[in-house]
C-alpha cells in the first residue's frame, strides 16, 4: 500500500449496494444480482453481463452476513439475477487481464471464502440456498450456483451453464468449480471433461442429465418453480420462526499510517520489518450469559464484536498490505472473562444468535489458516491466550511463550471446550486435532487439561507452543527469529506454510484451496495465460492467444 | 564492576554487567573444566607450568607470565578494541554499518561459521593430550601446554560469541562443542584433519606449522567479518595463533637443523645411517610434511563452493587482508583460476571468483607456507647439506573437491591406483616411518636437556634461560 493511497475497505450496507438487491418475503430472502457496469472497484473495465469484481463480491459477502444476523427468520435464500437472460457471467475478464498476479490470487481467495461461507451457512446455520439461474450461467456464475444447495436452470432453449475458463481464457475454473463438480455434485469425470472444454456450455436437458443442475423449468413456470423450491428449502430449515435480528452496526475503525485500529483488535504495522502485530483483546468486562442479555448487547457482544473486527483486519491486511508478510499474533485481557464468554457460547450454542456468532468466529479463524502470511503467536507477559483467543496461537505457524523467572507470574494458556471442535478449520478438524495430526494421546491429555491454566513449562510439555525463551533471551530470540523469517522467499513461505498448516485431513474446501493455490496460481503466472499474447490478455481483443505448446 | 568476575574470567566484554552471558557461562564453565579434566593434557593436574595469561588487550596485558596449574588457568574473553563507525567492507552490504548484533537473516550461517571454527579448538587439545608423556624438553613441554590453554581460550572466545549473540541455540551449540571428541567415529569433530591422530612430536610440530596456519588464514578471513563481535574476537585470537605457528616452525626447524648437522658431520644422506644415529632423516620429514600439508589444504573446503560465495556476498567472511586489497570488494563478474580434472589430466580453468574464494584463501596459505618451508631449507643450507624440503603440488593427496577423484603424486602427476598403491609409502608416512618416529619419543624433563633428535632453541621463553624450570613437577 502506498503511503496515503486510500485502502480498499470491505465496509458496505444494503442501502449502498450497487450490484445486488436484497429483498425478503417471509422466510425467503432473494439476493438478486444486478451489476452496475460502471461501478467497478477499480477503474479500467466495465462490469458487463453481470460479471463481478471484488466490489461485487464484497456486497455479496455483506448480504450473507446481514441475512445471518439481521434476518434470523430467513430460512432460505434465492440467488438470482435481475438482468434479462443472464444470471451471471463470472469474474470480469478485463479486470483479471489487467490485475496484478497478487490481486487475482487475493480476489480468488476472498470469493472462495465467500462461497465456502454459503456452504457453511447451509451446514451450520440452517440457511438453505437456491441458485435460480434465470439466464446464462457462465464461469464464476456457475461456480456461485455450485455453492448453493440446489440449482434450478431456466429452460428457454438458449440459457446454459458453462465453465468456459479453459476454452476462452486459458485458465481453470478456480473458484471451486472443478472440485464442486466432482466432489459435491458427483458429475462423472468424462462428462466434466466435455463440459469444461465446451465454451457455450450445456443447456437444460443435458445439464440435468449430467447432474450439472438439479432441475430445469420452462421460462413461463420458472418464477413459480423458484418459489416452490425456495419454500420447500425453507420448510426444512431449523432457523427460528420468530426472532428479532441483531443489527451489524458499522465497525469502529480508524486507519492511519501505523495500521488499523478497532475496539478489540489493533493492527500495528512495521513497514520496515514488513510485519504487522495483531493484538486481540478479551472482553472489557464480564459478559452476560443469558441469551436475552446477549441479544440486547447484539453486535457489541464481545465474541461477535471481536470476530467482526478481526475478520475485517485480516481482509484489510490481505488486500492492502501485500508486503507485510509476517503477522505477529498477540492477545490481551482477562482469561476468566474469555472463558466465561466461551462458556456462554457452549451453553447456548443452539440459540440462533449464538450459533451465528460461533459461525462468525469459525469462519474468521479459518481465514487466518488460509492467509498467505507467516504467523507467529507471541505469548508475552500480559497475554491472554485462553479458549477462543488460544485459537489464534493454534492457528500460528509458530508460537513463542515467555518463560518467566517466576512461572506463576508469567503467561498462562488455558484450553476450554471451544478448542475441541467448535472452530473447525476448512479441513473439518479442530486446530488441536490438526496440530497433533489426529494422534489421540496428546489430544486427550489436552482435553483433560481443559480449564486449568498451564504455565509455560506445561504449555511446552503438552506441545501447545513452540518455544519458550526466558526473560534474558526473549527480546533477542524474537528479533532474530523475525528477521530470519522476513528474509526468506515469500513464495516459498506461502507454499511451506500452506503445506504444514493442513496435514493429513482433506475436505472439499481444502482441495479447493489447495488446487486454487497450486494449479490456478501456476496457470496465472504462465505466459499462456498472463503473457502479452496469453489467453487472458487476448480475450475480447479479436486476437488469438499464442501458446507455447510444450506440456509442462 | 563485579571484581570476582573480572578476577575469575579476565575480559573486556562487560561480563560483570551482562546477566545473560553470566548465566550462560556459569552453566558452561563447570562443563568446560570437566572436559579439560577428561580430555585436556593427560597427567598434568599437579604440574606448575610457566604460562602466559592474557588479562587485557592493552599492549602488555596479553602476556603475563607466571607459574599456573592448568586447571586454574584464567581463560579470558577478549575482543580487539572497537573501531568506531566500522563498516561492512565487502559484499552486498558493503558500506553499511558493521553489525553489532546478529542479523536474523544470517543467524544460521554465522552460527555455523562460529561453531566450525570453535570445534577445531578443543579438537586440537584432544589430539595432543598424550604428548606430555614424550616431550623432548621442558621448554617444549611448556610450549605444548601454552598452546593447549590458548586453544582452550579460543574455544572460550567462540563460546562467548555463541552465548552472547545466539540465545538458546548458542548455548546448545556451546555444549555440543564439549561433547564431540576428536577421532571418535560415532561422535567426531566436524573437520577431517581434526580427527587425525597427533601421535608424536614431529606430528605435533607439523600440525602447529601447517594446520594452525590454516587457523590463521581462517581467523584473518573472519577478522574481516561484517559481524563486528566476530571480527574483533578473531583479530585478538590471531596474536595467540602466531605463537602456535612459531612453535611449529621452530620445532620442525630445530629437527631439520639437528638432522642437517648430523648429515654434515657424518657426510651421509643415507636414511638408515641417520636413523641409526637417532635423528629423523629428511625423506621422512618430507613425507610428514606432505601429509600435513595435503590434509590441511582440504580444510579450506571445496574448490568451488556456494557457501564460500554466500559467506562473502553476505559480508560474513572476507578474504585474507580484505581491507588491503585494491578492488571493488563485491567480486561479481570476476574470475579466478581453479584446478580441475579433465580426461585424467589436471587443468586450470577460470571460475567465478565468489565461488572460488576457498581456492583464493588456499592460494594465500600456500604462499605463506612456501616461505616457511624456505626458512627450514636455509637451516639445511647453513650446515652445507645439498638437500631441500619441498611443498608438494596442491593437488596431491586431496580428499575433498574435484581433485579427490584422482590419485595425484607430489609433482602433480595423475597416477593410476596401482602406482599410488605401490608408491604411496614414498610420499606419505608409512607404518615404518611412524614406528621409527615413535621409537624416538622418550621423555626429557631435566631442565636444559633436549632429546637427541631436536636441536635446542637459540633462546628461552620470556627472557628465561634454556635451563629454566619451565614446568615444575610436584
Amino acid at each position: 500500500m502506498l503511503a496515503f493511497e486510500a485502502p480498499v475497505t470491505f465496509d458496505t450496507h444494503p442501502d449502498r449496494y450497487k450490484h445486488w438487491r436484497l429483498s425478503f418475503d417471509g422466510p425467503v430472502a432473494t439476493l438478486a444480482m444486478d451489476v452496475a457496469e460502471d461501478a467497478g472497484i477499480k477503474p479500467g473495465y466495465k462490469l458487463k453481463l453481470n460479471s463481478y469484481d471484488l466490489g461485487v463480491d464484497i456486497e455479496l459477502h455483506d448480504a450473507l452476513q446481514r441475512i445471518r444476523f439481521e434476518h434470523p427468520t430467513v430460512r432460505s435464500v434465492v440467488i438470482t439475477s435481475l438482468k434479462d437472460r443472464i444470471f451471471c457471467s463470472g469474474a470480469n475478464i478485463f479486470m483479471l487481464g489487467m490485475s496484478s498476479h497478487a490481486w487475482k490470487v487475493n480476489f480468488c481467495k476472498f470469493t472462495n471464502e465467500t462461497r465456502n461461507g454459503i456452504e457453511d451457512a447451509s451446514a451450520h446455520s440452517g440457511l438453505k440456498f437456491l441458485a435460480a439461474c434465470n439466464g446464462t450461467t457462465a464461469g464464476g456464475g456457475y461456480e456461485l450456483a455450485l455453492a448453493c444447495d440446489e440449482i434450478l436452470l431456466i429452460d428457454d432453449r438458449s440459457s446454459a451453464v458453462s465453465l468456459p475458463e479453459v476454452s476462452l481464457l486459458g485458465v481453470m475454473p478456480g473458484t471451486g468449480g472443478l472440485t464442486r463438480l466432482t466432489d459435491k455434485r458427483k458429475v462423472r469425470r468424462d462428462h466434466a471433461d466435455i463440459f469444461c472444454t465446451t465454451p457455450e456450455g450445456v443447456r437444460a436437458t443435458r445439464a440435468k442429465a449430467w447432474k450439472l443442475v438439479d432441475d430445469t423449468e420452462k421460462s413461463r413456470d420458472f418464477p413459480g418453480a423458484v418459489a416452490r423450491r425456495a419454500a420447500a428449502l425453507a420448510e426444512a430449515s431449523d432457523r427460528p420462526r420468530q426472532a428479532n435480528g441483531v443489527e451489524l452496526t458499522p465497525l469502529s475503525r480508524t486507519i492511519d499510517e501505523t495500521g488499523y485500529h478497532y475496539a478489540y483488535v489493533d493492527v500495528c504495522i512495521d513497514r520496515k520489518a514488513r510485519s504487522a502485530t495483531i493484538t486481540v483483546g478479551g472482553p472489557p468486562r464480564p459478559q452476560p450469559s443469558d441469551p436475552e442479555a446477549l441479544l440486547a448487547l447484539g453486535a457489541a457482544w464481545w465474541p461477535l464484536a471481536m470476530a467482526r473486527e478481526l475478520d475485517d483486519a485480516i481482509l484489510m491486511l490481505r488486500t492492502n498490505d501485500l508486503d507485510i508478510g509476517m503477522w505477529l499474533l498477540k492477545s490481551r485481557g482477562n482469561a476468566g472473562d474469555v472463558l466465561a464468554a466461551d462458556a456462554s457460547l457452549v451453553a447456548h450454542r443452539d440459540h440462533w444468535f449464538v450459533r451465528e456468532t460461533i459461525g462468525m468466529l469459525r469462519r474468521t479463524l479459518a481465514r487466518l489458516d488460509v492467509s498467505s502470511r507467516s504467523m507467529f503467536a507471541i505469548l508475552d507477559e500480559s497475554s491472554c491466550f485462553a479458549g477462543t483467543l488460544l485459537e489464534l496461537a493454534l492457528a500460528a505457524d509458530r508460537s513463542y511463550m515467555l518463560l518467566a523467572n517466576d512461572p506463576a507470574a508469567g503467561p498462562h494458556v488455558t484450553l476450554s471446550a471451544v478448542n475441541f471442535g467448535m472452530y473447525s478449520e476448512v479441513n473439518g478438524r479442530s486446530r488441536i486435532e490438526t496440530r497433533f495430526c489426529g494422534e489421540p494421546e496428546p489430544i486427550e491429555r489436552l482435553r483433560a487439561a481443559a480449564g486449568t491454566p498451564l504455565d509455560t513449562a506445561a504449555a511446552v510439555e503438552t506441545g501447545l507452543i513452540t518455544a519458550a525463551p526466558d526473560e534474558l533471551d526473549w527480546d533477542e530470540e524474537l528479533r532474530m527469529a523475525l528477521e530470519e523469517r522476513a528474509s526468506l522467499s515469500p513464495d516459498a513461505l506461502s507454499g511451506l506454510e500452506a503445506n504444514l498448516r493442513f496435514p493429513l485431513f482433506e475436505t472439499m474446501e481444502t482441495r479447493i484451496f489447495g488446487r486454487l493455490s497450486a494449479w490456478q496460481n501456476w496457470i496465472f503466472t504462465r505466459p499462456n495465460a498472463a503473457g502479452e499474447r496469453g489467453a487472458l490478455k487476448a480475450f475480447g481483443t479479436g486476437a488469438k492467444a499464442a501458446f507455447d505448446w510444450d506440456r509442462v | 564492576m563485579d571484581v570476582t568476575y573480572q578476577d575469575r574470567i579476565p575480559n573486556n566484554v562487560g561480563l560483570a554487567e551482562n546477566r545473560s552471558l553470566q548465566r550462560a557461562l556459569e552453566h558452561w564453565q563447570p562443563e568446560f573444566l570437566n572436559w579439560w579434566d577428561d580430555m585436556g593434557p593427560a597427567g598434568s593436574r599437579a604440574l606448575d607450568v610457566y604460562l602466559r595469561t592474557a588479562i587485557s588487550v592493552e599492549k602488555n596485558g596479553w602476556a603475563n607470565f607466571d607459574y599456573v596449574k592448568m586447571q586454574d588457568y584464567r581463560w579470558g574473553i577478549f575482543l580487539n578494541p572497537a573501531q568506531p563507525d566500522r563498516k561492512v567492507n565487502f559484499g552486498v552490504h558493503k558500506g553499511q554499518p558493521a553489525w553489532q548484533a546478529v542479523p536474523g537473516e544470517y543467524r544460521s550461517n554465522l552460527r555455523r561459521i562460529i561453531v566450525t571454527q570453535g570445534d577445531t579448538e578443543p579438537a586440537s587439545v584432544e589430539q595432543q593430550r598424550h604428548l606430555g608423556h614424550t616431550c623432548p624438553s621442558l621448554y617444549d613441554l611448556r610450549n605444548l601446554y601454552q598452546i593447549n590453554v590458548e586453544e582452550g581460550r579460543h574455544l572460550w572466545a567462540m563460546v562467548y560469541l555463541l552465548h552472547a549473540y545466539f540465545g538458546r541455540d548458542g548455548r546448545e551449540e556451546s555444549e555440543a562443542l564439549l561433547e564431540r571428541r576428536s577421532g571418535d567415529q560415532d561422535n567426531p569433530r566436524i573437520l577431517g584433519a581434526f580427527n587425525e591422530k597427533t601421535p608424536d612430536w614431529l606430528s605435533f610440530f607439523m600440525f602447529t606449522f601447517f594446520t594452525d596456519r590454516d587457523g590463521k588464514f581462517q581467523l584473518c578471513a573472519l577478522a574481516e567479518s561484517g559481524f563486528d563481535p566476530l571480527a574483533r574476537t578473531t583479530r585478538f585470537m590471531l596474536t595467540e595463533e602466531a605463537h602456535h605457528m612459531f612453535v611449529g616452525e621452530t620445532g620442525v626447524g630445530r629437527i631439520v637443523q639437528r638432522t642437517a648437522q648430523v648429515m654434515a658431520r657424518e657426510k651421509t644422506d643415507d636414511p638408515q645411517k641417520l636413523r641409526a644415529l637417532g635423528v629423523i632423516d629428511l625423506p621422512t620429514l618430507q613425507r610428514y610434511l606432505n601429509f600435513h600439508y595435503s590434509i590441511t589444504l582440504d580444510l579450506f573446503g571445496s574448490d568451488l563452493s556456494s557457501n564460500a560465495a554466500t559467506f562473502y556476498a553476505t559480508g560474513l567472511k572476507g578474504r585474507y587482508n580484505e581491507s588491503k586489497i585494491d578492488d571493488d570488494h563485491v567480486l561479481r563478474d570476476v574470475e579466478h583460476p581453479v584446478l580441475d580434472l579433465e580426461d585424467g589430466r589436471l587443468v586450470t580453468r577460470p571460475a567465478p571468483m565468489l565461488n572460488a574464494l576457498n581456492e583464493r584463501l588456499r592460494d594465500d596459505y600456500i604462499k605463506d607456507t612456501i616461505a616457511g618451508v624456505g626458512r627450514w631449507n636455509r637451516q639445511i643450507e647453513k650446515e652445507g647439506v645439498p638437500a631441500k624440503l619441498e611443498v608438494p603440488h596442491r593437488a596431491f593427496n586431496r580428499r575433498i573437491g574435484p581433485l579427490a577423484a584422482a590419485r595425484i603424486d607430489p609433482d602433480g602427476r595423475v597416477v593410476s591406483e596401482a602406482e599410488w598403491a605401490a608408491r604411496q609409502d614414498e610420499w606419505l608416512p608409512g607404518a615404518s616411518d611412524r614406528a621409527y618416529v615413535a621409537s624416538l619419543m622418550g621423555r626429557v624433563v631435566e631442565p636444559g636437556a633436549f632429546a637427541n633428535w631436536i636441536a635446542p632453541p637459540p633462546k628461552g621463553i620470556h627472557y628465561r634461560p634454556l635451563d629454566f624450570e619451565y614446568v615444575r613437577f610436584a
